[in-house]
């Protein structure tokens, strides 16, 4: 097949090539990856030392670079000693793809080497609690403001210029206030995930509600709607599958400012054991936690889009087998049944 | 037009007994919408811009009037002030005699794109005006089904919109405006973006809807074939700036069939309507491009 057929603008491609370059899409780091990590000549400048020879300084399992090796060796063979000998090896911050994945298993499994130190679990469980904690408490207040900014000038005007100015200012900013306010375990952490958050939020959600069709809020004022109703049963309504994939957007950049969150007062969560284990440098370990991490980020984030996809039946009619739950939840009123019984075309008085 | 059709063609204005009749029981209805020296100026770059001036005219109850007009000559702005989405400058607008403005349910209206609430369903779609008044949601529902019946879309009461194609879009959004019970149904080139044949079905439907319901139509359009069809009267506009030109009393009898489009007293209304939008004196002969020959000596297409 001509080149043609896969480079064509705006066409979508079959659902099986899709699923095929999706794979290809995490398979081809991973390949990379493996060749760095199992193939030597590629990159490895580092000799893993197996028996140091006359070398005083080497040790078995020492990591020597290799200009180094190869120098004290000139060194030793000059004076007629016993060369060291070795394998090519790559630094330890990079483990091999199975000593990660092995860490998967183990990471969860390994007793923490301090008393009062958390399990793996219980840490990823403390940060997705922090998380969440954060994006509601932003959302609760952040949603609401932002949805009176897109539909009222006034509010706009009096509240985006300085929340635009506080947006500028990095959340990680605000740790050793927010410690000197709100202690030092979880709140402060919960805080930073607000800030880093909020701000954005009021603006992204303003501006998507700001791009509604006009012509409806022309036809819902014509069919006598009064301003909440404009507000509440077509602005929102008309803007929701908007708004529900900005707090999807919103929710990774939460995500984003977890890490600098846990370190502010007594550092917590992922981070913490994120921390420990490259103090111990255990790599393979960090690599675990720090994948996980975008594995729950990215089934979250899938996980929301298949719901949206349900509820949000209107969006693509016909491919839904659910009722489209959200129009009858949407005004809050009793759901009547009508029998289906053919009534004559005469209209109502 | 060649002249000898002009000579078989009857003055525009002579009425048949039938249509002479009906125009004077007409006019003995009480008036339902009456504008009163209407104007509406715009703020330009170059001063104010004058878009409609001293628009006056009244409507009978359950007259069907179309508004035509050269482009630019103010007849979406004039139905967007009946509508209450547009301020005038000057006058004022009159329902059953009472001064009223801003929009109200009293004035439905059906607008060309459609403008149907995609995340609703038909039925809810018809029945948002009626909870809109405040009605509860089992007698909104049994009366939006009636509507939804009468528009002959009983089988996508559940359907999305989007699932429905463009002529049943604007029925819906017909169904919808009549729900709560408008005094005028105001339509603003509904129309326009439907293909010619679904167009004529729709001209059809609509004059079936308004024998059967109590509702006064004031019908914007651009085209003078769909005016003559549907109107009682027909107000012809003139642009820079937006004045009411001539109002014609189409002298085309009821019931209305689409074999009238040929009549004598259709095509001498067509012919002074014609007049009036595109006058010869003002356009002149139809400019020729600076075309030069692309294509070889004796390769015509004509």
């Amino acid at each position: 097949m001509s080149r043609t057929r896969w480079f064509v603008i705006g066409k979508e491609l079959s659902p099986r090539v899709r699923m095929v370059l999706t794979l290809f899409s995490f398979l081809l780091p991973l390949i990379v990856w493996a060749l760095v990590s199992y193939v030597p000549f590629l990159w490895h400048p580092l000799i893993r030392v197996a028996s140091p020879g006359d070398v005083s300084w080497f040790k078995p399992g020492l990591l020597v670079d290799r200009a180094a090796f190869a120098e004290e060796n000139a060194k030793v063979a000059a004076a007629g000693g016993k060369v060291a000998d070795g394998t090519r090896a790559n630094p330890v911050f990079l483990p091999a793809p199975h000593e990660v994945a092995k860490a998967f298993y183990t990471a969860f499994n390994t007793k923490p080497l301090l008393r009062g130190d958390l399990w793996l679990h219980e840490s990823l469980a403390l940060s997705i609690k922090t998380i969440f904690w954060g994006f509601v408490l932003s959302s609760l207040v952040g949603v609401p403001l932002g949805i009176l900014c897109g539909a009222y000038a006034l509010i706009a005007r009096l509240g985006e210029p300085v929340i635009d100015f506080i947006r500028y200012m990095p959340a990680p900013a605000f740790g050793a206030l927010s410690v000197a306010v709100l202690g030092i375990y979880e709140a402060p952490k919960i805080a930073i995930i607000v800030v880093g958050t909020f701000f954005q939020q009021v603006l992204v959600i303003a501006n998507t509600v700001r791009r509604h069709d006009p012509a409806l809020v022309e036809a819902a004022q014509t069919l006598g709607a009064r301003p909440m109703q404009l507000l509440l049963r077509v602005i929102v309504p008309s803007c929701i599958v908007d708004l529900y994939n900005d707090q999807r957007i919103l929710l990774g950049w939460a995500w984003t400012y977890l890490i600098v969150a846990e370190v502010v007062g007594v550092s917590s969560g992922i981070t913490f054991f994120i921390n420990q284990q490259a103090k111990y440098r255990n790599f393979d370990n960090v690599y675990a936690a720090i994948i996980i991490i975008g594995v729950i980020g990215l089934a979250t984030d899938q996980a929301l889009a298949f719901i949206g996809r349900r509820i949000f039946a209107w969006k693509n009619p016909g491919t839904s087998r659910w009722p489209a739950i959200f129009a009858r939840l949407l005004p809050a009123r009793p759901v009547v049944l009508v029998t289906e019984a053919p009534s004559s075309p005469t209209p109502p008085s | 037009m060649s002249a000898s059709i002009d000579l078989t063609l009857p003055d525009y204005r002579t009425q048949v007994p039938a249509v002479a009749d009906r125009f004077r029981r007409i006019k003995e209805r009480p008036v339902v919408l009456e504008i009163d020296r209407l104007g509406r100026q715009f703020a330009g770059n170059n001063g104010t811009v004058t878009a409609l001036r001293d628009i006056s005219l009244k409507i009978h109850r359950r007259e069907l009037v179309c508004v035509i007009g050269p482009s630019g000559c103010g007849k979406s702005t004039l139905i967007r002030i009946i509508a209450g989405l547009d301020e005038p400058t000057s006058g004022r607008m009159l329902v059953d005699g009472k001064e009223t403005s801003g929009p109200c349910p009293e004035r439905g209206m059906v607008f060309q794109g459609y403008t149907l609430f995609p995340w609703l369903t038909v039925r809810r779609n018809v029945m948002f005006g009626l909870e809109m008044a405040g009605m509860d949601t089992s007698q909104a529902e049994s009366e939006a089904l009636q509507w939804i019946d009468l528009v002959g879309l009983a089988r996508f009461k559940d359907s999305y919109p989007a699932q429905l194609s463009g002529g049943m879009k604007q029925r819906v959004a017909i169904a919808r405006a009549l729900a709560p019970n408008p005094r005028v149904l105001l339509m603003d080139e509904p129309f326009g973006a439907l293909d010619a044949q679904t167009r004529a079905q729709m001209q059809a439907h609509l004059l079936e809807i308004w024998r059967n319901v109590d509702v006064t139509i004031l019908f914007i359009t651009h085209d003078l074939d769909e005016a003559i069809f549907l109107a009682d009267r027909i107000i012809v506009l003139k642009a820079n700036p937006g004045e009411v030109q001539e109002i014609i009393e189409v002298p085309v009898p009821r019931p209305r069939h689409p074999s009238q489009f040929t009549s004598p007293e259709f095509l001498a209304t067509r012919r002074r309507v014609d007049a009036l939008i595109h006058p010869p004196s003002v356009q002149g002969p139809m400019e020729k491009l600076p075309i030069v020959r692309l294509t070889q000596a004796g390769d015509d297409v004509e």
